[in-house]
């Protein structure tokens, strides 16, 4: 990365607070954070640590209570519902734990969903290639294993080229084997297309994998601890 | 708080109540619209009845009239004697033309004669206000209420009757009701006009001097012994009283008050047969398919409960108290709406048809036949997703179901899907997916709109029946009636009569018709040929020459008499010489009104054997002469009554859009609510089962209006598809209204306009954009987080 160049992300004092008087809780408490672009980051904590709201809040479905946030030279702060859904469409890709593919469209639809909407995408086939599907495309989610409705949901987060991608918990619902193929597509992607990707993850053996770990507790970042010899999804094991 | 001293599950219920509010308001609105309904039309039929048989019963309304020219007083005792005759009595009934201060036009009336001492024992009459006149003074009368009110006339006021030729200033000294006269109409008119027709009531001795009936009288009246033959004993008095010129006694069925009475008694229970049944069953299919999928959304919970060790029961009954509340909540709007509706029906009608006394009282049957319905609804409409919630094992329930297959699509649609967008893909697959629901969800609003069709065609129906009838067949401006058959030469002098611009004479005879054991009493018509005011029209609506000889019957006649054209008709003319024989039917005619029977005039006075004698004339106006021909018709001593075809129009379209508006107007309301709840119930249903997909797509970064469009569209597309089914329900809906409001009285024909499809259509559109609006604002506040963390 040149340094003249804006990081992926830059957050300043991001605080998220739920709730109002003697029930408020804080869910973020004063978080600052670069991510530089095309690094591969994993986010690891316990449940209620504040991982998963930071994280929306950086993929633009969360505001927070007090603090700013940079993509690239904007403020995502600064931003209303339709540029909030703007910068999704265009920057962004999601994977969820839970896959959430439209189980209305089949394999290759549920990618070419996202590619009829955005800029310059990559055809469908590619991005289930990329994800090692090609065979599988025509297939209904129903009719696809957990581990292969992951890597949909992948292909369908990549397929528009986004900026970065966003996994939470992708490997949650998965038994370890499948859960290692899925992160090498999240590698692969990573590595072949430099796209930023930003995994959230309880499981600490993922961390490896990571050119920035970021250890949150308590709605902070307790410790960032940066990889110069990341290692590959399938040296992995749990 | 009230809600902790309820058991959790019931705790649950009310929580779960509310979450639902909406929906649940939906359903129990649409029960509640087909329990008002019932409970409207049923207890207005039944407090129509009731009234009426009470109102005759008190004021002893007659069960036979017996017109005839003149017969002496003592006659009476052989009437008496007749078989089956449990009283009988004697007046006097004549037509009148009224002149009242400020109405230019002639006005059309009765004058019936009253006891010397006490009242009328039959046909007895209800004073309003005022007093009876007094023996001594010739002049004093009683006026029918409905006339009285409608010329602000009251006791004291004065008017002018042409009584058997002679102008007479009669004073009004009471304002009365009558049984005869409930639904007070002209003879010939198809709907009351208050302020044209109007009835009076005068002493005896005063009315008899004016008419030439001393120690005589023109109609007697007769109660009968129950269980007996009216026919014979109308056989019997024809015979009796064929040489005082009878012309036929009748019955009540062709009392032309009793007869509208009975019509409308007759269309309340189709009504209440038809409509609310309409609405329970849009009801079940909503409970079907809300209750259904609930309870699908709620496996879960279910497992769970189950595994805490609630029995099956215990948790089916929870779900049973649920749609019991919405099933009651439903049957108290029923019953709210129904008696609010009832009651401002009843007022209605109190200016409609005038009963002293018009109370709508529903007995406790009809609310619990309602309540009866409502509960076989709910279950029917519930029982396959309680069962289900009965069957469902614990350790199943507690696993989320697997995703919805859909790899088995239609090829068809697999063929179509290269040219379409992936979130139109998602609509059609998704409907073929679920067809079941999707063709309930259309017929829903399909029967919005076909009960929309078939409520406000009869609109259409009523209006085209009276451009026909006023303006293809009957194309008068005037008929004149005249008090004794004249003869041809009087139409010469009415030719002459301010603004008159064409005159064509008529004959109206009174006979017995007899086709084997079916028999009517009618009145034969005699027109000139080549007739161009009084026209007949075939069943295509085209005029037809009226034949030289034969006679024609309208439709509806030939079909009472079950008769063909061809065939012998056996005539028995009442009047005159009263000859018998056989007249050829030399054709049908259509008609919409009454039963008609029409002859050639000279065919007619042949038969009579009589030179040409007319009873009538139709006139043709100058509209700017009318004030001045109406100042000659009253003065005119001959004239025995005048109609006016203009105001009867204007006194039909005033009537209609007072009563059948109303109608339409809350038809139009239900139909839009079924529209609503059926919509908005699919919409949230939807909204709740696929919430997390469409989430999940706005993440992925679809704007709200592209998400919108996955749910919204495939409610669009049902709401489309389901404008011509509901057309065609709407037609069917019609067809059946108009077989059942086929009578002697009217005929309506089916006509629906392009226009009341399209109000239907649009009705129904509207509905389904304000439903999809209200669930719109709900996608809006999908909550996009919750979507990342949990799992169906």
């Amino acid at each position: 990365m040149e340094k003249n160049e804006h990081p992926a992300f830059r957050a300043e004092g991001l605080t998220k607070l739920y709730g109002s008087g003697e029930s408020r809780v804080y869910a973020l408490r004063g978080v600052d954070l670069e991510v530089p672009r095309g690094e591969m980051v994993v986010l690891l904590g316990p449940s209620g640590s504040g991982k998963s709201t930071l994280l929306n809040i950086l993929g633009g479905l969360d505001s927070p209570t007090e603090g700013r946030v940079y993509f690239d030279s904007w403020e995502l702060t600064a931003f209303d519902d339709e540029h909030l859904t703007r910068f999704r469409r265009e920057y962004v890709g999601f994977v969820f734990q839970f896959y959430n593919l439209i189980p209305s469209l089949t394999a290759r639809e549920n990618v070419a969903l996202v590619t009829e909407i955005a800029e310059e995408p990559m055809t469908p086939e590619r991005a289930l290639e990329l994800v090692g599907l090609g065979k599988r495309m025509d297939h209904f989610p129903a009719q696809l294993s957990g581990g292969e409705q992951q890597r949909v949901a992948i292909a369908r987060a990549i397929a528009k080229q986004p900026r970065v991608l966003f996994c939470d918990e992708p490997t949650g619902a998965l038994d370890s084997k499948t859960g290692i193929v899925v992160l090498e597509a999240i590698a692969r992607v990573n590595h072949e297309l430099g796209t930023t990707a930003m995994v959230i993850t309880h499981n600490a053996a993922i961390a490896a994998m990571a050119d920035r770990v970021l250890h949150m507790a308590d709605g902070q970042i307790q410790q960032t601890e940066l990889n110069s010899h990341p290692c590959d999804p399938h040296e992995l094991s749990w | 708080m009230l809600i902790e001293l309820l058991k959790p599950l019931d705790r649950k219920l009310l929580r779960d109540l509310w979450a639902i509010k909406g929906q649940a308001l939906a359903i129990a609105v649409v029960i509640g619209c087909g329990v008002g309904m019932y409970i409207m039309s049923k207890g207005m039929l039944i407090s129509l009845a009731e009234t009426r048989a009470a109102y005759y019963e008190r004021y002893r309304f007659a069960d036979v009239w017996a017109p005839v020219k003149r017969a002496p007083n003592a006659l009476l005792e052989q009437i008496t004697e007749l078989p089956d005759v449990r009283r009988a009595e004697t007046r006097i009934r004549a037509g009148v033309i009224l002149d009242v201060e400020g109405a230019a036009a002639p006005i059309t009336g009765e004058i019936q004669s009253l006891p010397k001492i006490a009242r009328p024992h039959i046909n007895d009459i209800v004073l309003r206000r005022g007093r009876y006149p007094d023996p001594i003074h010739e002049e004093e009368v009683l006026a029918l209420d409905a006339f009285a009110e409608a010329h602000g006339l009251e006791p004291g006021n004065h008017l002018y009757g042409i009584l058997n030729g002679t102008k007479k200033k009669l004073t009004i000294t009471g304002i009365v009701q009558s049984p005869e006269y409930v639904y007070a109409i002209s003879p010939g008119e198809i709907v009351p006009d208050k302020k044209r027709f109007g009835v009076l009531w005068m002493n005896r001795e005063a009315l008899a001097n004016a008419f030439d009936l001393d120690g005589a009288f023109n109609e007697a009246v007769i109660l009968t012994s129950a269980g007996s033959s009216e026919e014979a004993l109308l056989e019997r008095l024809d015979q009796l009283l064929k040489r005082y010129g009878a012309t036929g006694a009748y019955g009540r069925s062709q009392q032309i008050s009793d007869q509208f009475l009975t019509n409308e008694i007759k269309q309340l229970e189709t009504i209440g047969r038809l409509l609310p049944p309409i609405f329970l069953l849009v009801a079940t299919f909503l409970l079907n398919v809300v209750v259904g999928r609930l309870i699908d959304t709620e496996r879960e919970q279910i497992g769970l409960l189950k595994a805490f060790g609630y029995r099956d029961r215990a948790v089916a009954l929870h779900y049973l108290k649920m749609i019991g509340a919405i099933t009651l909540i439903g049957i108290v709007i029923g019953i709210i709406l129904g008696l609010w509706l009832g009651q401002g029906l009843a007022r209605m009608y109190q200016d409609y048809f005038k009963f002293p006394f018009l109370l709508f009282r529903a007995p406790a049957d009809v609310y619990l036949l309602s309540i009866g319905f409502s509960l076989i609804v709910a279950a029917v409409g519930t029982s396959s997703s309680v069962v289900k919630v009965m069957r469902l094992e614990p350790a199943v329930a507690m696993v989320p179901p697997p995703p919805p297959d859909y790899s088995r699509s239609a090829r068809w649609l697999e063929m179509l899907a290269p040219w379409i967008d992936q979130p139109s893909r998602m609509i059609l697959r998704h409907l073929y997916r679920w067809p079941k629901r999707a063709a309930m969800t259309c017929i829903g609003i399909a029967m919005s709109m076909g009960l929309l069709i078939g409520s406000s065609f009869s609109m259409d129906a009523m209006l085209y029946m009276v451009d026909i009838s006023f303006n293809v067949i009957d194309r008068q401006d005037v008929t004149v009636n005249f008090v004794e058959p004249r003869n041809l030469r009087a139409v010469q002098d009415v030719l002459h009569a301010p603004g008159v611009l064409a005159a064509e004479p008529f004959r109206a005879v009174p006979v017995v018709l007899r086709n084997g054991q079916r028999t009517r009493r009618e009145a034969i018509i005699g027109l000139v040929p080549g007739a161009d005011l009084g026209r007949l029209v075939d069943t295509d609506l085209q005029p037809v020459p009226l034949p030289r000889h034969g006679i024609v019957l309208s439709d509806k006649l030939a079909e009472l008499l079950a008769i063909r054209a061809g065939e012998p008709l056996r005539v028995e003319i009442r009047t005159g010489r009263r000859p018998e024989l056989d007249v050829t039917v030399a054709g049908i005619v259509k008609t919409f009104m009454g039963t008609q029977a029409y002859m050639d005039l000279r065919s007619l006075n042949r038969l009579l054997k009589e030179d040409i004698a007319i009873s009538g004339t139709y006139l043709l106006v100058d509209p700017d002469l009318t004030d001045a021909l109406y100042t000659e018709l009253k003065g005119t001593p001959v004239v025995a009554g005048v109609s006016l075809q203009e105001q009867a129009q204007n006194a039909f379209y005033e009537t209609l859009q007072e009563s059948l508006g109303t109608f339409v107007f809350f038809n139009t309301l239900f139909a839009g609510l079924i529209a609503v709840g059926v919509v908005y119930n699919s919409a949230r249903i939807s909204l709740s089962e696929r919430g997390r997909e469409l989430a999940s797509l706005r993440v992925l970064g679809l704007t709200r209006g592209e998400v919108s469009y996955i749910l919204l569209g495939e409610l669009a597309l049902l709401t489309l598809a389901a404008l011509p089914l509901g057309a065609l329900l709407g037609y069917l809906l019609a067809w059946t209204l108009v077989q059942s409001f086929d009578t002697e009285l009217f005929r309506i024909p089916l006509v629906v306009s392009s226009s009341t499809y399209g109000y239907a259509a649009l009705v129904v559109v509207l509905a389904a954009v304000a439903s999809g609006l209200l669930v719109r604002r709900r996608i809006d506040r999908l909550d996009l987080i919750a979507v990342l963390k949990t799992r169906e």
